[in-house]
Parts: C-alpha cells; sequence; structure tokens
C-alpha cells in the first residue's frame, strides 16, 4: 500500500494525467476487437514507433548524449526471434531480446559512456554498421545465407505483445521520473559536472540508463521480426530506425512524457500517407517537416502546448506567475 | 586533510608544483595568489575533476587522490565552482535536495528532504524556494552554489570565490556565513580575491605562485610576507 501511495501522483493534475493513460491503455486494449486488421496492424506500428521514441528520450533525452543506436538494439532483438522464434513463444523470445539488448547496450556504455558529446554519437552510429556488417559475415561464414525466414505470428497477439511492452515502459518512465535514479539522470543532463560534484555516480548511473532504454528496443524488434517474415542485415540493422525515434522525439518535444508519444503518433501517420499517396514525395515532404520543426519548434509540440497553456492560464489567473508557484513566498 | 608534493602539469606547463599543505580540523584556511597561480586548478585536483600527474591528498586517514569526484564528494570533501553552475531546470529548492539526496551514501528521501529545507533556512534561501535559478539575483546564485554544497553535510567545504561579483554588504552576509559553516564544525578551504574578507575571517593562508607554494601562516604574518607584498603590488 505504502509502494502504491508513493508511487501515484500526489497532485489532482497527476492524478488526471494517470486516469487519462489508464482510459487510453484500455481502449488499446480492447482496440483489436473493434477493428479491421489493417488498423490493428498500423497501430501496432505507431505502438512500436512510440516505444522506440520514448525508449531514446528516457536516455538522450534526459542526459544530452545523443544515441543513434536505436537500430543496432532493435536489429538485435529481430535476430533473436529469427533464431529463438521456433522453439519459444515469442513473449519469451522478447524477454531474452530486452536481456540481450540491456547486456549489450550495458557493454558498450561502459566503454563509450566515458565519451563526451559527438565522439558518442558517432560511435553509436557506427555501432549500427558495425553489427550490420559483422552479422552479415557471421551468416556467410558459417551459416552459408545471406537472411532468415522468421516464423510469422498471429497479428493480434503480436500487437498485444507490443502493447504490454507500451504499458510496462509508461509505468516505468512515470515511477523513474522522481526516483533517484531518474533525478540523478536529469542532474546530468542539466550539469554533468555539478552532478559528480555532488556525489552522483555519473558513469554508472549512464550506462544502466542506456542499458535499460535499449531493453524495450530489443524486445519491440523482436516482435516486429515476426511481421517481416524475412530478415537480413541490410533489414534488421536498419539505420532509419535510429533516426526515426529521434525525430520523433524532438518534433514532439523531449521534455515531457508526451512529447515522444504525440511526435510518434504524427510523424507515423504522416510517413504512412505519404508512402501511400506520394511514394515519390514521400522523403522530401518528410525531410522539409523535421527542417520546420527543427527550426521553429525548440522545444518541439509539446513545448508549444506548454506555452499556450502558461498564456492561458495567465491570461485567465493574471496575477499568478506561472513558475513562482511551487511555494515560493513573495520578497 | 592534507596534500603532499601535489603536482600536475598542462602540456609541460606546471600548473601546480608539489604543493604541501594541511586543512586542520575547524580551520578556514585561506588560498590566495594571484590569476594564473594555480588555485582553481589546486582545487580541481583535490575534488578530483582532475587526476594528479604527482602526490596525494590525505584525508581521514585514507588517500583520496585518484577518486572520482562523486566518491570524493561522498567521503566528505564538498566544493563549490567559481562560475555558479547550479541546475538551472530545477527550483532552488531542487538543486539543494539533489546534494542531499546524492552526497550521503544511505539516506531516505524523508531524511534528504529535512535536510535540503534546513540548509535553505541556514543560508537564507528559503524565500527563493520555489523558484528558478535564471529568476534569482547573482547573490543568492552564489549562495545557492554553497548551500548544495552543504547539503551532502560535508566535512571539508571548498569555496571558489564565492564572494567574486557581490557588493560590500552582500561581502558581509557571506563572510557571516562562512563563519556559521565553521560554526557547525565544517572545515573550510576558500579562494578568494576580496582580501578584507580573507583577512578577517581565515584562521591561516597559504599563497600559490607560479603553481609553487610561497607563504604559509596566519593572516597578520602574510601581509607581512616580502614574497606575497611584491607580487601583489607587482601586479598593481
Amino acid at each position: 500500500m505504502a509502494f502504491i501511495k508513493r508511487v501515484l501522483p500526489g497532485t489532482a493534475r497527476g492524478r488526471l494525467h494517470l486516469g487519462a493513460l489508464i482510459c487510453v491503455a484500455a481502449f488499446l486494449a480492447v482496440f483489436p476487437g473493434v477493428s479491421r486488421p489493417y488498423t490493428t496492424i498500423f497501430t501496432a506500428s505507431i505502438l512500436m514507433y512510440i516505444i522506440l521514441s520514448l525508449s531514446w528520450t528516457f536516455f538522450s533525452g534526459k542526459t544530452g548524449y545523443i544515441s543513434l543506436a536505436t537500430a543496432a538494439f532493435y536489429g538485435i532483438g529481430m535476430y533473436i526471434e529469427a533464431i529463438l522464434g521456433r522453439y519459444i513463444p515469442l513473449p519469451a523470445a522478447m524477454l531474452v531480446a530486452a536481456a540481450a539488448g540491456f547486456l549489450i547496450a550495458a557493454g558498450i556504455g561502459a566503454i563509450t559512456l566515458r565519451l563526451r558529446g559527438v565522439y558518442f554519437t558517432i560511435f553509436t552510429f557506427g555501432l549500427v554498421l558495425l553489427l550490420q556488417n559483422l552479422v552479415l559475415w557471421i551468416e556467410i561464414r558459417f551459416f552459408h545465407t545471406k537472411g532468415r525466414i522468421v516464423t510469422s505470428g498471429d497479428f493480434t497477439f503480436v500487437y498485444y505483445c507490443i502493447l504490454a511492452v507500451f504499458v510496462i515502459l509508461l509505468i516505468a518512465a512515470v515511477i523513474m521520473r522522481r526516483s533517484r535514479f531518474g533525478l540523478a539522470l536529469e542532474c546530468i543532463g542539466q550539469n554533468e559536472d555539478s552532478a559528480a560534484h555532488i556525489g552522483v555516480d555519473t558513469t554508472r548511473t549512464k550506462i544502466l540508463a542506456f542499458a535499460v532504454s535499449a531493453a524495450p528496443v530489443s524486445a519491440v524488434g523482436a516482435a516486429m521480426a515476426t511481421r517481416v517474415g524475412y530478415i537480413d542485415p541490410n533489414i534488421a540493422f536498419n539505420l532509419l530506425m535510429s533516426f526515426m525515434p529521434v525525430l520523433m522525439a524532438i518534433f514532439g518535444g523531449t521534455h515531457s512524457l508526451y512529447g515522444p508519444v504525440f511526435g510518434a503518433l504524427v510523424l507515423t501517420l504522416l510517413e504512412e500517407k505519404l508512402i501511400r499517396g506520394y511514394q515519390e514525395y514521400y522523403m522530401i515532404i518528410f525531410g522539409a517537416v523535421m527542417i520546420i520543426a527543427v527550426s521553429f519548434m525548440p522545444k518541439g509540440a509539446a513545448g508549444i502546448a506548454e506555452s499556450v497553456f502558461l498564456k492561458l492560464r495567465r491570461r485567465l489567473r493574471p496575477r499568478s506567475h506561472p513558475r513562482n508557484d511551487g511555494g515560493a513566498r513573495d520578497e | 586533510m592534507s596534500g603532499r608534493g601535489v603536482s600536475i602539469s598542462f602540456g609541460g606547463m606546471k600548473a601546480v608544483d608539489g604543493v604541501d599543505f594541511d586543512l586542520r580540523e575547524g580551520e578556514i584556511l585561506g588560498l590566495i595568489g594571484p590569476n594564473g597561480a594555480g588555485k582553481t586548478t589546486l582545487f580541481n585536483i583535490i575534488s578530483g575533476f582532475l587526476q594528479a600527474s604527482g602526490g596525494e591528498i590525505i584525508f581521514g586517514g585514507g588517500k583520496i587522490s585518484g577518486l572520482k569526484p562523486d566518491k570524493i564528494c561522498r567521503a566528505g570533501i564538498a566544493r563549490t565552482f567559481q562560475s555558479a553552475r547550479n541546475f538551472p531546470g530545477f527550483t532552488v529548492r531542487d538543486n539543494v535536495l539533489m546534494g542531499a539526496l546524492f552526497g550521503k551514501p544511505g539516506k531516505t528521501r524523508a531524511q534528504a528532504e529535512r535536510t535540503a529545507d534546513s540548509t535553505l533556512e541556514f543560508t537564507g534561501l528559503d524565500k527563493y524556494a520555489g523558484m528558478y535559478v535564471s529568476d534569482i539575483p547573482l547573490s543568492a546564485q552564489k549562495r545557492l552554489e554553497v548551500a548544495r554544497a552543504l547539503a551532502t553535510e560535508p566535512r571539508v567545504l571548498m569555496l571558489d570565490e564565492v564572494m567574486a561579483g557581490l557588493n560590500p554588504a552582500e561581502v558581509e552576509d557571506a563572510m557571516a556565513l562562512v563563519r556559521e559553516i565553521r560554526g557547525r564544525g565544517v572545515s573550510v578551504i576558500m579562494i578568494e580575491h576580496v582580501m578584507k574578507a580573507i583577512m578577517s575571517i581565515c584562521d591561516r593562508i597559504i599563497a600559490l605562485h607560479h603553481g609553487r607554494l610561497i607563504a604559509d601562516g596566519a593572516p597578520s604574518e602574510i601581509t607581512e610576507n616580502k614574497q606575497v607584498a611584491e607580487i601583489y603590488l607587482g601586479e598593481a
């Protein structure tokens, strides 16, 4: 009970958010029963992108270390399902994938998270290419093949597996927000030197966060592998999967949980519309949207929403300054 | 806390060169010297921000040189930075709370909150508690730097020019605060250019010049030290 009390948001606003989340989760849970198969499959894709961009935001959004390794962990998950899918059920393969993603990310983090800034980004970028070529070499050298057939799964079941990851991720994100671990990450993002000097073990915190953020990505990779039927290193380690979550998170805004969710939702819909309607122009339009988003919305869509909300509130309650209502007394 | 033969060089230049120093229990030790003398570099070595290339630092019976900043903080040595390095995304209270939460191992959240609140009151920052760093005056930002370090409950507090840029009245307040901090049993080592302040509150002063220790003594001895006078007058 005490635990539940500690985790539950104390403010009315917090409870409102929680209520909204439960409603969304409940709706998503009954969704496949009332929608057409195509819509269910497409919604699973949206959820997949939301999970990827939330995971990315959890580490990179908080710490400011921009990771382009998402495709690496995603691909690892895909390969684990391709190898194990015949022997064990999907949820078990997803757990194995999550564990593998966690461990590999921890190892990579231990090597690279001593690097700062752009070096870390370039390393993670190179990691995707490295894995892609390494796996290709292993496949050809030892298995005399380039790709693998993946046992396909029932799309509704896959949908529920991905939904489960989404719900677990949201709960974890909410709990971590004000946890010691979450605050340590926040401190690192705001000023890493200060964080170290007040006793935050910055290296350990960064490595752990990077590893935690990789686990859901690999799990979802395993689930999505069952949908493609066939994978090879180029399909599994597709760099686009590294860039999309970054774009979605930046588009939506990395300072709140809603930002990446909103960004992933809008951009997945946009991508779908563009691919179906304007195949040739898809990348051009998509690129233009991103340039506009980055230039004019530094805090993303969530940042715009917040400033509109604050303006409205100021107009309604002109005398309260929104930034000092945290208990500051007037001088 | 004591250092023996502490040295570091940057590209062949010896920024700190074989410095011996002692900080006694409950003492306020001043660290003076012209710009570029190696004062902040020495602080950076003590706090683990830089690794010394020679010598060692002993604290509480053990060697602390070579440890990372977080370990040194948790061992009981906290510091401030010359240019305030607060957490801009947190309120003043949360800034202090982070020090309380991470600075001392094994603290519960409730204990950390109590430490944060008492530290805010002690440093006179309680009236800014809910504000963000960018919204409070410079003197309060400097105090916040001290408060965050204090919240880690150190036995040694290192202050790097916390009085720079303050007006005379604020300097008086800051001096009173440093005395009160010592009154709580915390040893203080401070870098300061405000001579009046350092002469009146320090028990002892050490002076650095070109990375070498050139004087060590009571404030009255330091003012009479020829070499120190030369350097300071030579500069002026």
